[in-house]
């Protein structure tokens, strides 16, 4: 299995130098150099001087991806690309070029309430589909599960602006059971939180019930199942000791590459409640076309993705005996 | 059941609120509550421009001037000074000089640059500070030599100074010594100590006396002595944060300011909340004693002649969508407020006459409505280059004059604006010098006098104008082809759909046809940039209440195309350009006014602007905030401000009573859809096996 992991990391570097690549390709097709130094100098007063000025101090006098006046390596290395991607690899994000702030510092800064928002999220979701999959296939070609897809469909239907928007109408300004927005460190940060979780999890239900419930479903049709009732064993049993034992492997599939992911946060709750985590850092950043804060946390999204791919063959490997990983 | 009867118990019992975003620690004690919606990107006044950053920067940073809080229009008044300085021309007219003489006794706020110690620190030391607060503080009194610090910052190659190109042209020395710092400053240096590099035109005359030498004359300059730019600087303070190890824990000078005003930035988290907290060594400036007529019995000379500021700590949370920041300004949780767009009609009705009031909702929570207009204009401009639509010919001059007759600024600004708007007769902005009010202030190209009020000309007119250009009926008059005109502009989404249908309506009324050039900011700056923009839409806001400020951005010698200046219409008219030469050195006179009127009738003629609109701001604020007035010169007012907390915290506990009856609802709801499946589920497990 080391051998597997150590051949996986060294098939990141590939990847993760083209996804920079594709960032930087996609960002300066949009943006020129200068367009970039007028965003960040304002628009008020700003003369080519003080553009030639910031771009010499960022980096960004240099040529894009070749640099022919320069001479041997130089061609390659004495360029904007590989001055700026080449520290992503060592973790050295540098600051951004909007505000000089640095960025590692502003990630450490706000990924305790990215993650104190999408673990509960997350668990708390994850629990409430399962049972609620598991219920409508327990009740089966049954009016509770006619019903409960027609709810699974209709919620999923719903835009989760509607869940944000319609949340914080009823539960913050008509109930005043919690704050609108806001947040805080420490156990304050409770009050802050019940609300977007609780949208969090309702929000997901739709989709997450809907797709356990059809991989129960083909679980329930299979022999060993049928094999179990044979037995005389309780539908209870059959459900949540056998059926839901071996609906595990696809469920982990698709739950542990987004472990990784919970840290990035989210881009739209976090906004509309305040939290300061990474995901309304990434659109800020996106906003105010800070490159240098853009590129760090697709670099940190796409190395996540990467740990997570890999987390999801080794948890094969724990979930179901028969997967040897070489 | 027992469940509901513990949640009736608790909506008896609970008297308390249960949405207070702040801590219970803080309920009832003298804060002023506020939000921010963009993170400021720079707390540097040598860098800072825009104002949003002086929300913040201008509680800290004291320069020596400042805008009367009360009095319009805008008038200057001393700061930190003694006095507003004079002009003084010297050598027959070829330098003037600002003697600037600084009240003694002043003092910084407690600082740990202040403290000696402080500025060697070990880097393990940074690196497991908090905040820089977390050292010992100490403290100085302000002397002359901060503020010629300051301007030799404007010059730092390690800062961007969005107006060292324009101080460069007036303070004489500015431009060499970037020159002469941009060669000496190789980085290798921790700090670079610009005590040691002599500005020729700035000098010290005694410890609280310092004198600013111009080239030439500029009568404006008095006007940035009252911005941050111009601020007190401590040396000591670039020093303390240069050290290694600083900027990594983002412990900067452009994060963390250090002033003599009356508050400190304690808490500095731009993404979620900055704190200003009194400064302990503020001096206690009183509140002023006179105002405009109105102020007095408007409440606002209650607290004359009492030390400032009035609130201990000013909190500002971020809050980056207009919903929440609404509906918490409703519940009392931020004590004043602007009025997002949505939700316009809920605070604001218009009678039929057109006089603006709140709804009653608002007048019962005892909220206060003000309203002023920006000095700020934005305008539909023509490239004056362009082929079809430029140039100084009768032909094109009447096509922009029939333009500017059928663009309905005044429709505009009823359907995209809620009437928060004031149709745009000249280049100026309300309360500045030179403008004219009433029937002699219409534009009478598009305009004329009716019943008491401006009424825009018929559309007829402009028809009229059109053939006489070459276009009847919106069709060139030799080749029958249709006038097709482009208007670039920056688009924000979908949205702004409605706005695109109302610019085409306008010119189909001439049989115009108008195609619409969505572009984002940065391709939109560059056609400016080179002329290739046929009719765009752009703003100006005040750096000044000054006509040259608004007046210079038609000037040929600001045209954008051949000297990248701020007149984006790239518009030349040489009688313009002399009586602008002539205006701009100009004090405030009935000479000046002739001078701006007669400008004011070139624009109007040649119509490089097809007219335009002054924002109308709309503020709200709550009946526990007293002595608001706005003032769209000066930031500094969180000073004059004063809050009744415990009225607030009545008012507060009254208005978010927790409502707890839904939730049990649900509750019941819950459990009673799951009875059938309690049911169904008992049903088959007692079901006996049916026979094959």
């Amino acid at each position: 299995m080391l051998a597997y992991i150590v051949r996986r990391t060294l098939y990141a570097i590939p990847i993760l130098v083209g996804i920079n690549l594709i960032t930087f390709a996609l960002f300066f097709l949009v943006n020129t150099p200068d367009d970039v130094a007028r965003m960040q100098l304002g628009v008020k007063r700003v003369t080519p001087e003080a553009i030639q000025k910031w771009k010499a101090e960022h980096g960004y006098d240099r040529p894009l991806l070749w640099n022919g006046t320069a001479p041997g390596a130089g061609k390659f290395t004495d360029t904007l690309f590989f001055r700026k991607s080449v520290k992503l690899f060592v973790l050295d994000f540098g600051s951004a070029e909007a505000d000089n702030r640095d960025i590692a510092s502003e990630i450490r800064a706000r990924m305790g309430p990215s993650l104190a928002l999408a673990i509960p999220v997350f668990l708390v979701g994850l629990a409430v589909n399962i049972t609620f999959a598991l219920g409508m296939a327990f009740f089966r070609a049954t009016y509770l599960d006619f019903w409960g897809v027609i709810l699974c469909v209709a919620m999923m239907s719903i835009s989760s602006l509607f869940y944000i928007i319609g949340g914080q109408f009823l539960i913050s300004k008509l109930w005043h059971l919690v704050p609108i927005s806001g947040y805080a460190g420490g156990l304050d940060a409770v009050k802050f939180l019940v609300l977007p979780v609780l949208i969090g999890v309702v929000g997901g239900i739709g989709a997450g019930s809907r797709w356990y419930r059809t991989l129960f479903l083909e679980e329930m049709g299979k022999d060993y199942v049928r094999t179990a009732r044979a037995k005389g064993l309780a539908e209870s049993t059959v459900m949540f000791r056998h059926v839901l034992q071996n609906a595990l492997i696809p469920i982990l599939t698709g739950v542990v590459v987004v472990i990784p992911l919970l840290f990035m946060g989210s881009l739209l709750t976090e906004s509309f409640f305040g939290i300061p985590g990474l995901g309304s850092y990434t659109i800020d950043a996106i906003q105010a076309q800070d490159f240098a804060v853009v590129r760090a946390m697709v670099f940190i999204g796409s190395v996540l993705y990467i740990v997570g791919l890999l987390l999801t063959d080794i948890s094969y490997t724990l979930v179901d005996p028969r997967v040897r990983l070489a | 059941m027992r469940w509901i009867l513990l949640l009736g118990l608790l909506a008896a019992g609970c008297a308390d609120v249960w949405n207070d975003p702040y801590p219970a620690a803080e309920r009832g004690r003298n804060i002023l509550y506020s939000a921010f919606t963009e993170r400021p990107k720079h707390l540097d006044p040598v860098q800072s421009y825009t104002s949003d950053e002086a929300e913040f920067t201008q509680q800290v940073y004291e320069p020596p001037l400042q805008y009367h809080y009360l009095k319009r229009p805008y008038e200057l008044v001393p700061l930190t000074a003694a006095e507003v300085p004079q002009p003084v021309t010297s050598q027959g007219g070829r330098y003037t000089v600002y003697t600037i003489r600084i009240r003694p006794g002043i003092r910084y706020q407690p600082h740990p640059a202040f403290v000696p110690q402080n500025q060697d620190l070990a880097r393990a030391r940074i690196e497991r500070l908090a905040s820089p607060y977390a050292l010992p503080l100490g403290t100085r009194e302000l002397t002359a030599d901060d503020y010629i610090y300051q301007i030799k910052r404007l010059a730092s190659p390690r800062l961007h100074s969005p107006i060292l190109g324009l101080m460069s042209q007036y303070v004489a020395g500015l431009g060499d010594l970037a020159e002469r710092l941009r060669k000496f400053d190789t980085r290798k240096g921790d700090w670079l100590d610009l005590r040691k590099h002599r500005l020729e035109g700035v000098e010290k005359v005694d410890r609280y006396t310092y004198r600013i030498r111009l080239k030439g004359r500029y009568p404006q300059f008095v006007y940035w002595l009252a911005m941050p730019f111009f601020a007190a600087m401590p040396w000591e303070a670039e020093k303390f944060f240069a050290q290694p190890g600083m900027a990594e824990r983002n412990f900067t000078l452009d994060w963390w300011p250090v002033g003599t005003g009356p508050y400190m930035l304690t808490e500095n988290n731009p993404n979620a909340r900055m704190v200003l907290e009194r400064n302990p060594n503020f001096r206690g400036e009183p509140y002023p004693a006179a105002g405009e007529p109105g102020d007095a019995a408007a409440g606002l000379l209650a607290d004359a002649g009492k030390p400032m500021p009035f609130v201990d700590r000013v909190v500002f949370s971020r809050e980056k969508e207009s919903i929440p920041l609404w509906n918490k300004f409703l519940q009392g949780y931020y004590d004043a407020a602007g009025i997002p767009s949505d939700t316009f009609d809920q605070a604001v009705r218009v009678s039929v006459g057109g006089e603006v009031g709140l709804t009653p909702e608002m007048e019962a929570k005892g909220i206060r409505l003000r309203t002023a207009v920006e000095p700020t204009i934005f305008y539909l401009g023509v490239n004056m280059l362009d082929a079809a639509v430029g140039g100084s010919s009768a032909r094109a001059r009447k096509l922009r004059q029939a333009l500017a007759i059928a663009v309905d600024w005044e429709e505009y600004i009823s359907i995209f604006l809620n009437g928060r708007g004031r149709v745009a007769q000249d280049p100026l902005a309300p309360g500045i010098f030179g403008q004219r009010t009433g029937r002699e202030g219409i534009d009478p190209v598009t305009h004329e006098w009716q019943n008491g009020r401006a009424e825009r000309r018929p559309i007829g007119e402009a028809r009229k104008l059109l053939a006489e250009a070459g276009y009847p009926d919106g069709r060139d008059a030799k080749t029958g082809a249709p006038l097709v005109l482009y208007l670039d502009t920056v688009g924000r989404g979908p949205g702004d759909k409605p706005r695109f249908d109302w610019w085409r309506r306008q010119f189909a009324r001439l049989s115009i046809q108008l195609e619409i050039r969505d572009t984002d900011w940065n391709r939109f700056q560059e056609k400016i940039r080179k002329g290739s923009q046929q009719l765009y839409i752009l703003g100006w806001n005040a750096d000044y209440p000054d006509p040259e400020n608004f007046l210079f951005l038609l000037a040929g010698a600001q045209a954008r195309v051949p000297h990248g200046g701020e007149n984006t219409s790239n518009f030349v008219n040489p009688e313009y350009d002399a009586l602008f030469e002539r205006m701009k050195d100009m004090p405030n006179s009935p000479e000046r006014q002739a001078i701006i009127d007669r400008m004011v009738d070139i624009v109007r003629r040649d119509a490089p602007w097809i007219g335009g609109f002054h924002p109308v701001a709309y503020s709200l604020s709550h009946a526990w905030v007293m002595n608001g007035k706005p003032n769209s010169m000066a930031r500094n007012s969180l000073k004059y401000v004063r809050v009744d907390a415990d009225r607030r915290a009545a008012l507060r506990r009254e208005w978010n009573r927790p409502v707890l009856w839904p939730a049990g609802l649900l509750l019941v709801l819950l459990v009673a859809s799951a009875v059938p499946a309690v049911l169904s589920y008992r049903r088959r497990e007692r079901m006996a096996a049916k026979p094959a």
